[in-house]
């Protein structure tokens, strides 16, 4: 250690380059900012030390950055004050009632959206249920136990499944998913498990069931490739040092691989929940888009993303408009809890720390 | 200097052709979208000057560009309400332009004859009160045909569409129950069954689910070669719809001066019941009178020539005495 340069203590070769005119300044000030901040002492210097033709670029470059910044937060205001101004007439007639509301009655002008809240919901987690099990699977599968000529191939297909169109997954759940589910999953899954009201009823195929798996199965990619990403980043020696107190492989992989990764996991999970919750094609196609509120996962359902999508061409009259901008309003206030939780839900696990490995 | 020359002759160029040729906006229904487009592509190769630019964004969205006058002229499969007609900006004509029939297409095991619908067995049906295939109701209609012991799946349109409109209009003047409960729309609150995205989505849905059944546009069916049943229309007889007996349900109604008219079960005994017309909406006073011009032009000649391309897309025409009638108005009328 003793032969490495301290950048602090001994005078860099960008100051002598330049002289004592500027240099020595230069070199007292930083000394005397080495108790405030090291990183900032080491940017004034190199203020200072700058020609000043140099330094127009840099603020050019600094005012850019902030406005592409400032940019999310203007179109997040702006998304926000259409939905609300667009949605004035339904938020006025119906008030907070609207939310939990369970008619929707086009005809009648009689609307509310708790129907497509819980179909959201229920589908999006019900995905969520299935693929995360099945992607950090084939994360762990793929960065620890997997041959590496097959590490590409795996990788590969994963990644292929979400370069498909959602229109695609939409067509194969109607003519291939929904008769596997109608005729041997549905019956076997009353049979067996049919006394917890969560699989009983007619069995179409479609509906609540067929949209969850669907919807899983599109958003294993997503956290499968990012689960890996973050499990490659874990340091080898956490590997190594776990092996060698003597833990079997599962062992390893659990407290020296999961373990670290687990705020990276939980980012991917995060996000593949984002996709759940908005999409739209492949749920329209498979879900039934039937608005009720039903204990069986076989009943048809409706989400906000579907409604909205399928109604809104057609829309005839002020108060039907104005209710399905508001169906778009109480999906974004849907998805902001949801990722608000999923925030509470990371800290709650690193306990206010940041982790070793992340996304 | 030889660029800025360039630039200059490129904006004269442009600027002659859009001094030569004129585009007429239209907005509105998807279901009469493959035969419009023909007529403009047509109109064009005729009329060199004119380029009319249709967008299917639904009926519902026709109506609210032509309301607000960003549109030259709109097109809905369902005619405007008073309501509608009263807040808008432009006074508009309907024009009816072809006609459109709705068909019911199951699925039954078994099942390979036509099947007979009454009107008391589809508003059953789609009312929820009649839920299997071996119900009495059906088996009276259809004497010769063994049905199953199957539960019916009703499968209806989840979007919103002219189609949902002609059926639950059909609907509402059949059944009291149907007209107090869920009522005429393009979308309502369907009392039974799950929806299907576009008539694609239906028929996707017919075919998987054993016992079921839907409603589809005529078109569809024929195009794709769907079976569909008959309905009993409002002399008592059963008609198979196809395009003449679509065109026969326009016959026998009595046309109102606005052409604002429901053709759902209508009297004459060659008439299938869940017909509609598409209507074409053109502003009466438009702004533009160079434009309002053309849009008149380019829609008397439709009808003059433009009806008989119709049956070449499943289209069914207009009546002979129809199409005078809505000529005379149109000329008449637009200013």
């Amino acid at each position: 250690m003793s032969d490495s340069v301290d950048p602090m203590n001994s005078p860099d070769p960008v100051e002598q380059t330049h002289g004592p005119m500027t240099g020595i300044p230069a070199l007292a000030q930083a000394v005397s900012e080495r108790k405030t901040g090291v990183a900032s002492s080491v940017l004034q210097r190199i203020r200072d030390t700058q020609p000043r033709s140099s330094r127009l670029p840099d603020a050019t470059f600094r005012v850019l950055i902030l406005l592409t910044a400032a940019s999310v937060f203007a179109i997040v205001v702006f998304v926000v004050w259409e939905l609300v101004d667009k949605s004035r007439l339904s938020l006025h007639q119906f008030g907070i009632g609207f939310f939990f509301g369970h008619n929707w009655d086009p005809v009648n002008g009689d609307f509310g959206a708790m129907p497509f809240i819980f179909g959201t919901l229920v589908s999006s987690f019900l995905a969520l249920l299935l693929a995360v099990p099945l992607s950090v699977g084939v994360a762990v599968y793929v960065t620890e136990m997997c041959p590496i000529r097959l590490r590409a191939i795996i990788s590969f297909l994963v990644e292929l499944l979400a370069a498909i169109p959602s229109v695609i997954y939409g067509l194969w759940a109607i003519f291939v998913l929904a008769p596997l589910l109608r005729d041997y999953v549905e019956p076997f899954l009353a049979k067996t498990l049919g006394w917890t009201g969560f699989f009983s009823g007619p069995m179409y195929g479609l509906g609540m069931l067929a949209a969850g798996i669907i919807l899983a199965i599109m958003i294993v990619p997503i956290i499968a490739s990012i689960t890996r990403e973050v499990l490659t980043a874990v340091p080898q020696n956490q590997r190594e040092a776990v092996l060698a107190l003597g833990a079997t492989r599962w062992e390893m992989i659990r407290m020296g691989v999961l373990r670290n990764a687990r705020i990276g996991i939980v980012g991917g999970v995060i996000l593949g929940l984002g996709r759940a919750l908005g999409e739209t094609m492949a749920v329209t196609m498979v879900i039934g888009n039937r608005p009720e509120v039903a204990k069986s996962l076989f009943a048809p359902g409706y989400t906000m993303a579907s409604v909205i999508a399928n109604e809104f061409s057609e829309a005839t009259g002020d108060l039907y408009l104005s209710a399905l901008v508001e169906i778009g309003l109480a999906l974004f206030i849907v998805t902001l809890i949801v990722n608000a939780l999923a925030r509470l839900l990371v800290w709650s696990i690193t306990g206010g720390t940041t982790g070793r490995a992340r996304a | 200097m030889i660029r800025s020359l360039r630039v200059i002759l490129c904006t004269i160029l442009l600027a002659t052709c859009a001094l030569a040729q004129t585009t007429l906006n239209g907005a509105g229904a998807t279901f009469p979208y493959p035969i419009y487009s023909k007529w403009f592509s047509e109109y064009h190769n005729q009329h060199s000057d004119v380029q009319v630019n249709y967008q299917s964004i639904g009926s519902g969205g026709g109506i609210r560009q032509v309301q607000a006058g960003t549109v030259d002229f709109g097109a809905t499969d369902g005619p405007m309400t008073d309501e509608q007609i009263a807040a808008s900006k432009v006074k508009v004509l309907h024009v009816p332009t072809v006609l459109g029939a709705v068909v019911p297409a199951y699925n039954i095991p078994g099942v390979t004859q036509e099947v007979k619908f009454t009107t008391e067995i589809l508003a059953g049906i789609f009312l929820g009160r009649i839920s299997n295939w071996s119900d009495p109701a059906i088996a009276k209609a259809n004497p010769d045909t063994k049905f199953p012991n199957q539960s019916i799946t009703v499968v209806h349109r989840s979007d919103g569409s002219g189609t949902s409109y002609i059926f639950t209009d059909y609907l509402s003047k059949v059944s009291s129950d149907w007209q107090g409960g869920p009522g005429k729309g393009t979308s309502v609150k369907w009392p039974v069954g799950v929806g299907g995205k576009g008539n694609e989505g239906v028929a996707g849905m017919i075919r998987q689910l054993p016992g079921s059944l839907g409603y589809i546009e005529l078109i569809y069916a024929l195009q794709n070669k769907i079976n569909y049943g008959s309905v009993k229309n409002a002399a008592g007889q059963f008609i198979k719809a196809d395009l003449d007996s679509t065109t026969a349900a326009a016959a026998g109604v009595k046309m109102p001066a606005d052409f604002r008219v429901s053709i759902t079960n209508p009297p004459g005994k060659t008439a299938y019941p869940i017909a509609s017309f598409t209507w074409l909406l053109i502003p009466t006073n438009p702004t533009d009178k160079a434009k309002g011009k053309m849009v008149k032009d380019m829609v008397l000649w439709a009808l003059d020539n433009g009806e008989g391309m119709a049956s070449g897309l499943s289209y069914a025409p207009l009546p002979k005495e129809v199409v005078d009638k809505v000529k005379a108005a149109v000329n008449q009328q637009v200013k």
